[in-house]
This record gives C-alpha cells, sequence and structure tokens, in this order.
C-alpha cells in the first residue's frame, strides 16, 4: 500500500470518527474537536521539522507552545498605560544593564585570554550586572504590579488584531529557540533532550512567576477575537435569515410565536456552530500553508541535505555540511511552527493560562503524533495529530462509558465504583502511552511512513 | 559576637544544611538509578522519575493497610515496614518494562535515542497507572515521631536565640542512603556480578567475550536501579509529600545530577546529587537575617538578600547541568564520553 492510499484511508477514518462524534455528541463537540485537532497537527508539523527532518531530540516543545501564547497576550491585549508610566522607564534600563553585562561578559571571554583574570573578569561583571539591574528592575515590577492589580498589574499589550500575534509567536519561539539552540545544540542528543525539557520548565516557571509580563498565575483573560462572537451573530439580521433559510422546512406550518421560540434556539446553536467554523476555516488555512511549504522544503536540496545529516552526521560533515548551522537552522524553524500553534490555541481559548503547559500534554502528546503519524513525513504528522487528538480527547468518555458499563451491578456509591469513575480520566496517559510502544515496534515507520524518492525507507 | 556567630550558624544549618543533606541524599539515589541504567543499559530513562512514583505508591498502599491493623514501628514510619515489599514491586515492573519494551529494542542494537523514547512510552503508562490507582493529588504516609529535635527544645537546651529542627525523616534518609549507597559500592567492587557489571559498562564486547553473561547484567542492573527508585521515591515522599507530578519533576535535577557528575559514573551521582540539592536551596535561601547577626548593626543590609526566588528552583539544576557540560563536558568525574 503506498503511502497516499494509507493517509486516505487514515484521514477517512478521522473524518469518520469525528462525523460520529457529531452525529452521536454533537456538532459543536465535534468542531471542538477538529479546532484541538488543526492546532496540533501545525504542533505536530514543526515537531516533525525538527525529529523527521534533522533527528534533533528536542523535549521542550511546551515552552515553544508557551511563548506562542504570550505572543498572543502581548499583541492583543490593550495596553496598561498606568503601569507602563510607573515601571516602564525603569524596566527598559534594566533590561539595558542586563545586556551591557551580557556584552561585556562576551567581549571579556572573546578578548582576554584564559586564565585567572578572565574568570575574575567575568564574575565582577556578572555580580555588578546582576545587582545593578535588580536595583531598576525590582522596583519597576512592584509599581507595575501594584497598578490595579485585581484586573491588570501587568504592561498590558499593544491592542493589535490578535490574528497578528500568530506571526509574533513564531518569532517569539525562534528567538528563544536560536537563544537555547546557542547553548544546547552542541551537545549529544541525550543530553540535548534534558537541556531543552530543563528550559521548558524554567520558561513556564518565568511566565508563572513574572506578573508583570502577563500576569503570571492570574492569568489573562477574555482575548481579542479574530471571529465573530456569537452575541453580535444572534442579534444580526443576516445570520437569523440564513438559519430561517436553512431551517425552512422544520420552521413551516409552526404558529408565529412556536417558530419565534424555535429560531431563537436555532439561532443560538448555529452561532456557536459559525464561529467554531471560522476559526476551523482560519487554522486549516494555516495548516495548509505551512504543510505545503514543509513539503517543499522537504523535497528540495535542503531538504535531501538534512535527511544526509539525520542519517550520517559523520559522512555528512565529511561532505563539507555544516550541521550545527544546520541544526541550528531547523531548530529555529521548527519551534517557530510551534509557536504559532501556541499563538492559535491561546487564541482560540481566548485566555492565558501559564499553569495549564504540562510537559504531558504539550511536549510529550505532541511527540506521540509525530511518532505514530510517521517520522519524516509532513502529511503523516498532520494525521497523527488529528489521531492522537481524537483518541486523547475521547478516552475519557469511552473509558467513563466503559466503567460505568463495568460497575453497572454494582450500587451508585460502591467504593470501587466512585474511585473507578474518577479514574477513567486518568486512563490517557496509559492509552497514549501503549499506542506509542505499540506502533514503535510494530510499525516504527508510523501510520504514514516516510518516502524517499517515491519508495518508503527501509526500516534501519 | 561569639554567640552571633553561633546563631548564624544554626540558622544556616537549620534551613540550608540539614535540608540539602537529605534532599542531596534522595537525588542521589535517584540518581544512580539513572546513571546505571545509562552505564549499562545505555540509553537515557526517562520513565525513572515515575517508576519513583510508582515504588512510592506502593508503599504508600501498604502502609494504609498496615496503619489500619494497627501495625507500626513506634517512632520510626511505618513505611519502613512496607518498603522491602515495595521494592520488589518496583524491581518487577522494571523487569517488566525491560522484557516488554527495552529487550526488543537493545536486541536489535537500536540507536539509544529509540530507546528514550520507548522509555518516554513506559513512563505515560507508569504515570497513567500510579493515577488511576492512588489519584493525582497529595498523599501524606508519614507518621511516628516528627521530630528528632524540635527548635523549642533545642532552644532550651543550649540557650541560643535560632533553633535546630532536625526531622525523623531527614535523619532516616541519610542512615539509608549511607548503608543503600555503601551496600551499592561493596556490591560493585567486591562480588562477581559486580565485577560483570563494571565490565559490561566499560566495554560490552570485551566483558561478552570474557564470559559475562548479558542477561544476568541486565537483570541485575534493573533489580538495583528499580530499589533504588523506590528507596528514594519512599524517602521524598516521607520527607516532604507525595504527588505523582512532583516525581516527573524530579526528573531533571536527578538528571542533571548524573550528567554533572559524569554519567555512568556511581560516585559521580552521588556527588551531583548533593551539589544540585545544595545549590538550589543555597541560592533560594534569604540571607538577610544570617548576615543579620555577622555583621555590625550600621550596614545591616534591606533585602532579603535571596539571590532567585523559590519560584526557580528548578532552574538552579538546568544552569548547573549547563555549566558543568560547557566547562567539562565529561562531567566531573570522566564519564562515558561515546
Amino acid at each position: 500500500m503506498s503511502g497516499n492510499t494509507r493517509a486516505a484511508i487514515g484521514f477517512g477514518v478521522v473524518a469518520a470518527a469525528l462525523l460520529s462524534v457529531g452525529l452521536g455528541q454533537s456538532w459543536s463537540v465535534s468542531l471542538a474537536v477538529l479546532n484541538l485537532c488543526l492546532i496540533s497537527a501545525v504542533m505536530a508539523l514543526g515537531v516533525n521539522i525538527q525529529w523527521g527532518y534533522a533527528g534533533l531530540f528536542n523535549v521542550g516543545t511546551m515552552a515553544f507552545a508557551a511563548l506562542g501564547g504570550l505572543a498572543a497576550v502581548l499583541v492583543s491585549q490593550p495596553p496598561v498605560h498606568e503601569a507602563v508610566a510607573a515601571g516602564g522607564a525603569r524596566l527598559l534600563i534594566a533590561a539595558g544593564v542586563a545586556c551591557l553585562t551580557a556584552g561585556v561578559v562576551w567581549l571579556a571571554c572573546r578578548r582576554l585570554p584564559a586564565g585567572a583574570l578572565r574568570t575574575a573578569a567575568v564574575a565582577v561583571a556578572a555580580v555588578v550586572g546582576y545587582f545593578s539591574a535588580s536595583a531598576f528592575f525590582n522596583p519597576a515590577v512592584e509599581a507595575i504590579e501594584a497598578v490595579d492589580s485585581s484586573s491588570t498589574g501587568y504592561l498590558g499589550g499593544l491592542g493589535l488584531p490578535i490574528v497578528i500575534s500568530w506571526a509574533v509567536g513564531g518569532l517569539f519561539a525562534a528567538g528563544a529557540a536560536w537563544a537555547i539552540g546557542r547553548v544546547a545544540l552542541g551537545l549529544r542528543a541525550d543530553y540535548f533532550a534534558i537541556a531543552t525539557l530543563g528550559i521548558s520548565e524554567i520558561v513556564i516557571a518565568v511566565l508563572k512567576n513574572e506578573d508583570w509580563l502577563a500576569r503570571g498565575v492570574k492569568n489573562v483573560t477574555g482575548l481579542d477575537r479574530p471571529v465573530p462572537y456569537e452575541i453580535g451573530l444572534q442579534r444580526a439580521e443576516w445570520f437569523q435569515d440564513l438559519v430561517r433559510a436553512l431551517h425552512r422546512d422544520s420552521l413551516a406550518g409552526l404558529t408565529e410565536t412556536e417558530s419565534a421560540a424555535l429560531l431563537r434556539q436555532l439561532v443560538i446553536e448555529a452561532s456557536g456552530i459559525f464561529v467554531k467554523l471560522c476559526y476551523a476555516g482560519l487554522f486549516a488555512a494555516v495548516l495548509l500553508v505551512v504543510l505545503l511549504l514543509s513539503e517543499r522544503a522537504l523535497r528540495s536540496p535542503w531538504g535531501r541535505m538534512m535527511r544526509a545529516i539525520r542519517d550520517n552526521e559523520t559522512a555528512a560533515e565529511a561532505l563539507g555540511k555544516d550541521v550545527y548551522r544546520r541544526h541550528m537552522q531547523v531548530f529555529v524553524l521548527g519551534s517557530a511552527v510551534v509557536g504559532v500553534a501556541g499563538a492559535m490555541l491561546v487564541t482560540l481559548d481566548g485566555q492565558f493560562t501559564p499553569t495549564s503547559y504540562i510537559p504531558l500534554r504539550f511536549t510529550f502528546l505532541i511527540w506521540v503524533m509525530v511518532i505514530i503519524g510517521g517520522s519524516g513525513n509532513n502529511l503523516g504528522a498532520v494525521l497523527g495529530g488529528f489521531i492522537v487528538w481524537l483518541s486523547w480527547i475521547e478516552a475519557e468518555p469511552l473509558a467513563l462509558w466503559a466503567v460505568e458499563g463495568l460497575t453497572a451491578a454494582m450500587t451508585p456509591d460502591d467504593p470501587l465504583r466512585v474511585h473507578l469513575v474518577e479514574a477513567a480520566a486518568h486512563v490517557r496517559p496509559i492509552l497514549m502511552g501503549v499506542i506509542l510502544l505499540l506502533v514503535m515496534r510494530f510499525a516504527p515507520r508510523g501510520v504514514v511512513p516516510e518516502t524517499v524518492g517515491g519508495q518508503r525507507r527501509l526500516a534501519p | 559576637m561569639g554567640v552571633d556567630v553561633v546563631n548564624a550558624m544554626v540558622l544556616l544549618a537549620n534551613f540550608v544544611v540539614v535540608p540539602a543533606l537529605a534532599y542531596g541524599s534522595q537525588l542521589a539515589l535517584g540518581a544512580l538509578g539513572i546513571t546505571l541504567v545509562y552505564g549499562i543499559l545505555r540509553f537515557a530513562n526517562f520513565s525513572h522519575g515515575d517508576l519513583m512514583a510508582f515504588g512510592t505508591m506502593v508503599v504508600i498502599l501498604l502502609t494504609w493497610q498496615l496503619q489500619a491493623w494497627n501495625i507500626g514501628l513506634g517512632l520510626l514510619p511505618t513505611a519502613l515496614l512496607a518498603l522491602p515489599l515495595g521494592i520488589a514491586a518496583t524491581i518487577a515492573v522494571g523487569l517488566a518494562a525491560d522484557r516488554a519494551v527495552f529487550r526488543f529494542y537493545r536486541l536489535r542494537r537500536s540507536a539509544p535515542v529509540v530507546l528514550a523514547i520507548a522509555s518516554v512510552g513506559v513512563m505515560f503508562v507508569l504515570n497513567g497507572v500510579v493515577r488511576v490507582v492512588i489519584g493525582p493529588d497529595d498523599r501524606s504516609f508519614s507518621d511516628g515521631a516528627r521530630y528528632l529535635i524540635n527548635a523549642r527544645e533545642f532552644k532550651s537546651l543550649t540557650g541560643l536565640a535560632e533553633g535546630l529542627t532536625i526531622r525523623t525523616s531527614q535523619v532516616l534518609t541519610l542512615a539509608l542512603a549511607v548503608i543503600a549507597v555503601a551496600a551499592l559500592f561493596w556490591f560493585l567492587r567486591r562480588t562477581r556480578a559486580g565485577k560483570a557489571m563494571r565490565a559490561y559498562s566499560d566495554n560490552e564486547d570485551l566483558a561478552l567475550l570474557s564470559g559475562v553473561e548479558p542477561d544476568r547484567v541486565v537483570l541485575l542492573t534493573w533489580a538495583i536501579a528499580a530499589s533504588l527508585a523506590a528507596i528514594a521515591g519512599t524517602l521524598y515522599g516521607l520527607d516532604k509529600s507525595f504527588q505523582p507530578f512532583t516525581y516527573f519533576q524530579l526528573l531533571l535535577p536527578m538528571f542533571a545530577a548524573a550528567i554533572v557528575g559524569g554519567i555512568g559514573q556511581p560516585h559521580g551521582a552521588i556527588a551531583g546529587g548533593f551539589l544540585v540539592a545544595f545549590s538550589e536551596i543555597a541560592l533560594t535561601y534569604p540571607y538577610k537575617k544570617f548576615l543579620g547577626y555577622l555583621l555590625p548593626d550600621d550596614v545591616r543590609p534591606a533585602g532579603l538578600l535571596q539571590l532567585l526566588s523559590t519560584d526557580y528552583k528548578l532552574s538552579v539544576s538546568f544552569v548547573i547541568l549547563v555549566v558543568v557540560l560547557l566547562w567539562r563536558p565529561t562531567g566531573l568525574f570522566r564519564g562515558r564520553i561515546a
């Protein structure tokens, strides 16, 4: 079976599953799942660029998704002028001092010969820089966080449309990836993994604790929307007409009051679905663009070079390829894609909650998507994103349903039954782990295996 | 002045030295398991944190049962009675994971990164099992005497202004860690099986040629790593509290400890564990009161003098990791380079 046939079957199964969710649960749920599937697919594409193309084992995906989310806040929220006036200047000075310190340390490392003098110079510069930067930073933060801390207490954003933040999120993630890559890319694969895992935890710690930036654990809610609000739609004349036209049959033959009541209910229902469809359209557009670009890159000489580096680093280096710089490129590109997806996710949620970023969900789950879908195959990564998100989200109701079926004979307050019902939610990681292990063992190339020159790659 | 110096030292001992010794021992025991698996089975085991959580969970369930039967150890925590069974269960899980997952890739000589990803799968499963069985919430299972020395007694005994608190769990941690490490080193250096393990770690092919039985080495490695994981997890749980997510987060400092010490080197893991623990606690401790005792009144500092907010504890182990890797890529005690 060729890769394309497998992909077609895979997407067919996913579509059928989404349809059955729509018919069985509700269309609103089905579309909500679809939206998250689309975002997951974009994230999986980002990880696939790093792992599938170049074999980089980056376990810090969570950090890049969170930075994308931060971009959504900083771009779309209205600025808090009072806070900027209170602490903005001192914050800038602190940043300047920090940059100056970094510059001095960098110069010292470059210009001075290695030895006691250099160590002393670096240490003095770092200590002086740390204390003088915090002399400006700490009071600035205090002043900013004091400004109406229950509703703002942070600098706010630029007040621009949130769609712009998708690009900015990519830039944030790319910048962070560049800085992280400078430190970590020289390391061996497993050290690199640990290092990225560590950095992602640090980024989340910063987002949780630096309230002046994005309110920390107090969360930023009520973000701007790129799509119309349900309330606005329900009041709009054209939307009511549209719903009336769509439901002409069921509205016919009712009395005036009955049809008005039914129409109101139908309009409310339809407005939710319409909003979700708008989101789906936007996300699908982004996914298509990223997918097409990734596919072009993979089929280009650049993509062939990346695969060569992945398959035999030493040989590629001997042929004059700059492995470090190529790794840096894919690391930055892949992270940027994850950042875009992170911004889209926060846009969809309408809120930025740093505590929601946990490695299981934002790092390892994305990895499972790529490996199950087929590392190195973009279409596979997208399909993996769809399959894994669907099973992740539907595992809980299915487990609950199974538990209730199994324990139907028990009394409702039987402790075992209560425990099992509570535990049903935690079946998800077990399911994911088992799927991951089974795919790795029995289909190591994933559902849609990587193709090279029209042929499937042989298993290693 | 003299009394002030003693007060300052007691303060430091109470808030930095004693907690760091206990935490360092827990990290060292965990890092030993990671380093053994890395040195002998040759992959970074991401499921080690959740293996610890699993062992601790078994101990907690048994402890609750023993408490219900009113069986205890008096002053010592009941968990000690449950520990041997917890160790056995953890070994069984480790061996089962090896048989079901890791063995396949080992025999095919897959790349270490493939084994590492497989360990992520095992991590998912163990994490889910722990949550299904005991739930994601905080669980407390310590009992017996809480303090060996408490602050008030210490103050009235010595007449100092500062108190010293030593919890039973801290002493127990140190004692058990010393016993476990001594036994491990004795085993690795003095017994035939231990020597076989070291030989296998140094050079697999040569060891196989010399008649070392690989299955036995693998079995022993998992048995030791899993026992250490169960002990470390239980001690951490007794000292602080048990929550599955915290155990996953311990993965980072434990890996940092193993790598900083030189991965594959048992004594390196111990040194690394204490280095990470002392840095974490020393960097997040506010020195205001400490310096207040030592400096004359007029130059007393105004701020808290906390170098790093406690929220950034996790970043300390990471920074140490990066600094050591840049400065000495093989770790403090020349670890495995290949």
